[in-house]
């Protein structure tokens, strides 16, 4: 276990930013005291300072998890969100999809979400923009990249891809082994 | 094999491929069996059209006409009737014979979609020519009495109406014989049934509830033709007779029949519970428990020495309540995570979803039962967002009992699959740190999932074996327990359970649940302002593991029982056989699938008292002499007495390090807030009291020896083979010095465990080396009185 290097840092930053944005420092500065980040088995967690002493006591090998993982540094080094992150990126998203109820399930499998899945979508979404997708009870699904600006999304056929799957919380029961 | 396919015959628009292969046979048939009336035949369909004709017809005549024949039939009546049918019988009798093959091929065609009239009609033309019947047709017969009898009320008028009716079908007169020869058959039962009914029917009435009707016409019939074993067999039941030895070895040959067995175990009960009003004369009543013993192994496939564990639990009333519960499943039960929704939300998006659901039950705000549902409960978006986890009622009550509070750090020592980790973390409103450690490398993915799953951010999920457990961290305000176990109080889980316990599996996780509790406790810190609780569980129901386990805890630590803060549940015991346990076990609680519904547990809560192991030379002298009984019995199986006494001394070095090393751990620990500072110089003066005591010791061993049991200490005896092998070469220097040879031994040791504690006893070790020097020199002395124990051995040997 060991802070990030500066260049993972900002791999990182950069990949969390696209879903929320300049929010990340909300992520570091929080009133509840000291948050911060730490290199893990090639896994980001993000810890309080308070939790991160204890696990000193832990050696490297025993140590399976602690707090919230992030993600996950490839072999090529860049950096990829895992749907644990969504706790800390569905309050802070900038740009959001809502899902109907009927095209929850599929997304839930793992699937692009389609028009005709979509029922809302926030205003001027840019096209590659990551979104965190919602189900229309507000209850964060996981999140993607949308395949088309809001503009485009009014014009499209249903069968035509919106956003882009990334993660979505069925793979804890799909891939349970990958989020250790 | 297959009938050949006629083409003459074929039909092109058939009713179906298996209709047109028994017309096939039809037609052979035909061949076979000369027929005189071709033209009379009529389709099934045409018949029981006539039979609805002529009931139908029937019934209006009663209505309208007076109701005397009706009234006047009976019994007798048909006894006076009987000539005349027989003589239609018989000039029928070919013309049945046929009718009835295409009847019976019709009634396969048809299945169930028989009208019951002419079922019934069938049914009993067939009796009249054959035994052989199902019983589901014969029962049919029985609940039909009052229209057969009115059919047969017909036909005794018939004699007047009959050119009626012959006008009216020609079917008529084809029906009426088959009717006659059912009354007959039936009569003849009535009578026998109530010559019999008269005999027994006390007795059968009781067992009629039980059996069901099928049985009962079975055996009635049975009856009826003569059978008398079958009759015999049952004024057995009705009072309960023992079975013989030789007659339970025949049994054993036999086939098992399952419905004997359950009613000769209801009986033997009975007997049981009356029993100086209803045994036998001269039967013990150790054989009456014999004979249920195995007879409830055979009808619920236990393993005996399982079953007589549980027959030593519960009395008998209650072991068959426990036994059927074991068969059927709880319900499913879900607790809300309230760290992302509420019990009432969550209620109303399942409901929703179309999942028939209930609150838990008063003693819990979270827990919620599932009835039914028509999506999987363990895959709806709700569950995959959190909000709720599938967990056990029996799992929610360690929790409750150790209800951590806000801002502890919390330790639970085997946490897979994680349900009660993140209950507790649910409690703590996510504050505060919980550590979540399980020895399974693997169970922790599933722990690792449900955490991040549910939300939960305090926690620190790690992989080590629980015993090094106050060495790794300490201090802890509070730690629950759930122990690995049999698993004897979750068979309605896993039946396997049933068949693979046995003694050793018993005793070795009692073992390992002794050696858990104890670190456990060792990981609480006393003096914690809020806490210093430790709730042991498991889920099991032995007392070998509960009880036990717990009585041995009190001994050896400076804890207490407390209420455990759960208003239900059976007490501990506090007596058990020949056992004893301290009086405060009646604070622990035990829970039953037959009385509470949910998984065989049990729930014992501590209280700290003091963070100092105790030292006392009888608690020591109490944890030493297994070790040593066991260092005396290795050698004087295989190795010569000098290889012995140098393992001996090894050993007991090792031993008495042990305490030393746990006191001095915690000043690492971070949560040690420094009360552990005191212990070290406690714990060296403890292991000095030790050394100077080993006279005592040696003097017990030998007798201890003998008098333990032989499972638990096998395995240590292979663990200690094995560290005399890794260790054989060293022992030679061992006498040059102390210290580092210990260093030396503990790094042979194979055991992973093992290795893990060296690493630590030479931290310690380092630290002080007064006091392993003096321990060496004792082992001198020990290595005199083992010789001379070994002496003694083999002379008696």
């Amino acid at each position: 276990m060991r802070p990030l290097t500066d260049e993972e840092t900002k791999t990182m930053f950069e990949k969390l930013s696209k879903y929320i944005g300049e929010n990340i420092k909300l992520l570091i500065d929080r009133p509840d005291g000291t948050y911060c980040f730490r290199l893990h088995n090639d896994r980001v967690y993000y810890i309080s300072e308070k939790i991160l002493k204890l696990a000193t006591n832990i050696s490297r090998d025993k140590l399976i998890s602690i707090g919230t993982c992030f993600g996950k540094f490839t072999k090529t080094h860049q950096f990829r969100l895992h749907i644990t992150a969504l706790d800390f990126l569905a309050p802070y998203a900038k740009f959001k999809v809502w899902l109907k109820p009927g095209g929850e399930q599929s997304f839930l499998y793992g699937n692009h979400i389609m028009k005709s899945g979509l029922g809302r979508i926030t205003e001027n979404t840019a096209q590659y923009q990551g979104v965190v997708v919602y189900s229309m009870a507000d209850v964060p699904l996981g999140f993607g990249v949308a395949a088309k600006n809001t503009q485009e999304c009014r014009r499209v056929d249903p069968m035509s891809i919106v956003v882009f799957h990334q993660a979505d919380i069925g793979e804890y029961i799909r891939n349970e082994d990958m989020l250790t | 094999m297959g009938r050949r396919l006629d083409p003459t015959n074929k039909s092109k628009r058939g009713p179906g491929r298996k209709a047109r292969k028994q017309k096939g046979a039809e037609t052979e048939l035909s061949k076979i069996i000369a027929t005189d009336d071709e033209p009379k035949k009529l389709s099934s369909r045409a018949r029981k059209r006539a039979a609805k004709r002529a009931q139908t017809v029937q019934v209006s005549k009663v209505a309208i006409t007076e109701k005397k024949p009706k009234k006047g039939f009976s019994d007798e009546n048909s006894e006076w009737l009987k000539p005349v049918k027989r003589k239609r019988k018989i000039e029928q009798s070919e013309d049945e014979d046929d009718s009835e093959w295409e009847q019976e091929e019709d009634m396969e065609e048809e299945g169930q979609k028989m009208v019951k009239k002419a079922d019934d009609q069938e049914d009993d033309g067939d009796d009249g020519e054959e035994d052989n019947k199902d019983n589901e047709e014969e029962e049919e017969d029985d609940d039909d009495d009052d229209d057969d009898e009115m059919v047969d009320d017909y036909g005794a008028m018939d004699d007047s109406g009959e050119e009626e009716d012959d006008a009216e079908d020609s079917d008529g007169e084809e029906l009426l014989p088959i009717e006659k020869a059912a009354r007959k058959q039936k009569a003849k039962k009535k009578e026998a049934l109530e010559q019999e009914s008269d005999e027994d029917d006390d007795d059968d009435d009781d067992e009629e509830d039980d059996d069901g009707d099928d049985d009962d016409e079975e055996q009635k019939e049975d009856e009826m033709e003569g059978d008398d074993s079958l009759q015999v067999n049952m004024d057995e039941m009705g009072k309960f007779k023992l079975p013989g030895v030789e007659q339970r070895e025949k049994e054993g040959l036999l086939p098992l029949d399952l419905q004997t067995i359950h009613q000769r175990i209801k009986d033997n009960i009975d007997v049981l519970a009356h029993f100086s009003e209803k045994r036998e004369e001269g039967k013990q009543r150790s054989e009456y428990l014999s004979l249920l013993r195995s007879d409830l192994c055979t009808y619920y496939s236990y393993n005996d020495y399982l079953m007589g564990k549980l027959m030593d639990l519960f009395p008998l009333s209650e072991l068959v309540d426990f036994l059927e519960a074991n068969e059927i499943h709880r319900p499913v039960t879900i607790r809300t995570n309230t760290l992302k929704t509420r019990r009432r939300d969550l209620a109303q998006a399942l409901i929703n979803r179309g999942v028939n659901l209930d609150p838990l039950g008063k003693w819990s705000k979270v827990g919620l039962v599932i009835f039914d549902s028509s999506v999987p409960i363990g895959a709806t978006p709700e569950y995959l967002a959190g909000h709720y986890m599938l967990q056990g009622a029996s799992s929610l009550l360690p929790v409750m009992a150790l209800s951590p509070q806000e801002g502890e750090s919390v330790l639970d020592m085997s946490a897979a699959p994680g349900g009660k980790t993140t209950y507790m973390a649910q409690l703590m409103k996510n504050t505060g740190i919980i550590v979540a450690n399980d020895a399974n490398a693997d169970r922790l993915k599933s722990v690792v999932g449900n955490m991040h799953r549910l939300g939960v951010t305090n926690a620190i999920i790690c992989n080590y074996d629980g015993r090094q457990f106050p060495k790794v961290m300490g201090g802890f305000d509070r730690v629950l327990l759930d122990a690995p176990c049999a698993g004897t109080g979750v068979i309605s889980k896993d039946p396997s359970v049933k068949t693979n316990k046995d003694d050793a599996d018993i005793l070795r996780s009692a073992h390992l649940q002794k050696e858990l509790l104890l670190s456990a406790i060792d990981s609480v810190n006393a003096e914690s302002q809020t806490g210093g609780y430790l709730v042991y569980c498991t889920c099991s129901i032995t007392v070998e593991e509960n009880e036990w386990v717990v009585d041995y805890a009190l001994k050896k630590r400076h804890v207490k029982l407390v209420p455990t803060g759960l208003d239900f549940g059976k007490e501990g015991f506090t007596r058990f056989k020949e056992r004893r346990f301290h009086q405060s076990l009646n604070l622990t609680r035990r829970f039953y699938p037959h009385l509470h519904n949910m998984d065989g547990f049990f729930v014992a809560k501590f209280k700290k008292i003091c963070n100092t192991i105790p030292t006392a030379p009888t608690s020591t002298e109490e944890e030493a002499e297994p070790a040593e009984a066991e260092l005396v019995s290795v050698p004087a199986e295989e190795s010569p007495a000098a290889e012995v006494k140098k393992e001996k001394a090894l050993k007991s070095q090792q031993g008495k390090t042990q305490p030393a090393k746990q006191s001095a751990k915690p000043q690492k620990s971070p949560q040690g807030k420094g009360q552990r500072g005191k212990s070290p110089g406690k714990a060296t003066a403890k292991a000095n009291g030790l050394t100077a005591k080993p006279a005592d010791e040696k003097k017990q061993g030998p007798t201890k020896k003998k008098g333990k049991p032989d499972g638990p200490k096998k395995a240590k005896m292979a663990k200690l083979d094995g560290a005399v092998e890794g260790e054989g070469d060293k022992v030679k220097k061992e006498k040059k010095e102390g210290v580092e040879q210990e260093g030396d031994a503990t790094k042979k040791d194979p055991g992973a465990e093992k290795k893990e504690g060296s690493r630590f006893e030479k931290k310690t070790m380092k630290k002080k080396h007064n006091p392993m020097k003096k321990k060496n020199r004792m082992g001198k002395n020990k290595f005199k009185k083992l010789k001379k124990i070994l002496n003694n051995d083999e002379s008696m040997v």
